[in-house]
């Protein structure tokens, strides 16, 4: 489709254009990425690297089985699931965005611009809401014998392994890492996405304002649009290290 | 593409003003693929246990493999990448090579972790046991 007929011996470096064909801003912003991707895999790294050290890591399919107003009952990978749906959707509505961006098509900008910001917010409201059923939770754990009501937290994990007490199964403390790790993880990647619904409301305020017809093009579209795109895709990674496996 | 003019920076611009029809076939084929991971977690769950130790790492191998196809797909389509010259993917994608060497050499630390946290060879003796060894050792040098 997007087929660009580049005339063969194009000499990219001898000076006087991009040898990259993109403008400055663009190829600032791919390194920014990368740089950023080196960070996140870094975390993401760190964390393996404790997980795998350990015999007792918490399985994710008993940590995140709830979903709202659901109860007690037992959802495992449901509310993920629909985390990860609502960020791949909105990371279409930006991509149709670029693309209506591309035609000089303000309204259409401006449409997709809207759900890309929705869908942002949604994604923000799950978590906010996964975190406090996590910190908040009450969960019975075995410490020195007695039995305690543990959240997850930064300093209390109830996600160890589960033991016989009185008759009845109950878990003891888990290594204490995970709750640093995942509020670390998931809350780097949710000031992602927070960062870029702000840059994205910023973005809409300009085409609102005719900022980018006023430009002869919608570039600043597209910069935003390869943000959100990566925080889509480290969600994809977070999502596999930890919920998935 | 006199919507491009001002850029003096670009020699010549991608045709982007195509329909709308790849864009959505790449949202279902990333659906599709979390549907699939889904699916294999979910069976991971389900037979919680019951599976070998090969049985359960090869499933979370494949998870891995189609989450790099996801990321493939948002990165060259999404995010255009595909589209962009050689010179530009090389300078992205070269550098990003090296999380294959960091993958593969802490997840094999941590492991050899485990393994000394579960063996007698984690079971260090106390202090004051090493200290005068190594001091010994320490003199002979």
């Amino acid at each position: 489709m997007s087929t660009t007929a580049i005339p063969t011996g194009t000499k990219w470096w001898s000076g006087g254009r991009s040898p990259f064909n993109a403008s400055y801003g663009k190829v600032m912003m791919w390194y920014f990425l990368m740089s950023d991707a080196f960070t996140f895999g870094a975390f993401l790294i760190s964390y393996g690297t404790i997980r795998f050290s350990v015999n007792d890591w918490a399985d994710p399919n008993r940590v995140f089985n709830a979903f709202p107003f659901a109860g007690h009952a037992n959802l495992p990978l449901a509310f993920v699931s629909l985390m990860t749906f609502i960020l791949i959707f909105s990371s279409v509505t930006m991509v149709l965005a670029v693309h209506e961006g591309h035609k000089m098509n303000r309204k259409g900008v401006e449409k997709y611009m809207i759900l890309t910001i929705l869908g942002g917010i949604a994604f923000l409201s799950c978590q906010a809401w996964e975190w406090t059923h996590m910190i908040t939770g009450d969960h019975a754990v075995l410490v020195n014998g007695q039995i305690e009501h543990w959240g997850t937290t930064m300093a209390k994990n109830p996600w160890g392994t589960e033991v016989m007490h009185n008759g009845q199964l109950v878990s003891t403390p888990g290594p204490i890492a995970f709750g640093g790790y995942f509020f670390g993880i998931t809350g780097f990647h949710g000031f992602h996405v927070l960062s870029g619904v702000v840059i994205n409301i910023i973005m809409y305020i300009k085409t609102k304002l005719g900022h980018f017809d006023d430009r002869g093009h919608y570039e600043m579209i597209e910069k935003a649009g390869l943000y959100w795109h990566f925080v889509d895709l480290v969600w994809v990674f977070v999502f596999l290290c930890f919920y998935l496996v | 593409m006199s919507a491009h003019s001002t850029n003096t920076e670009v020699s010549f611009h991608a045709e982007h003003t195509g329909g709308t029809k790849r864009i959505w076939k790449i949202f279902w084929v990333l659906s599709a693929l979390t549907i699939i991971e889904l699916a294999l977690g979910y069976f991971l769950y389900a037979t919680h246990g019951s599976l070998g130790y090969a049985a359960v790492l090869s499933t979370k191998i494949v998870i891995g493999i189609l989450t790099l196809a996801k990321a493939y797909y948002i990165v060259s389509v999404f995010m255009h990448l595909g589209d962009e010259v050689r010179n530009l993917i090389m300078t992205i994608v070269v550098p990003l090579v090296l999380f294959v060497w960091f993958i593969i050499a802490f997840l094999a630390d941590g492991n050899s972790w485990k393994v000394l946290r579960n063996t007698n060879a984690g079971s260090r003796p106390s202090v004051e046991q090493v200290a005068p060894a190594a001091i010994e050792k320490g003199e002979k040098k």
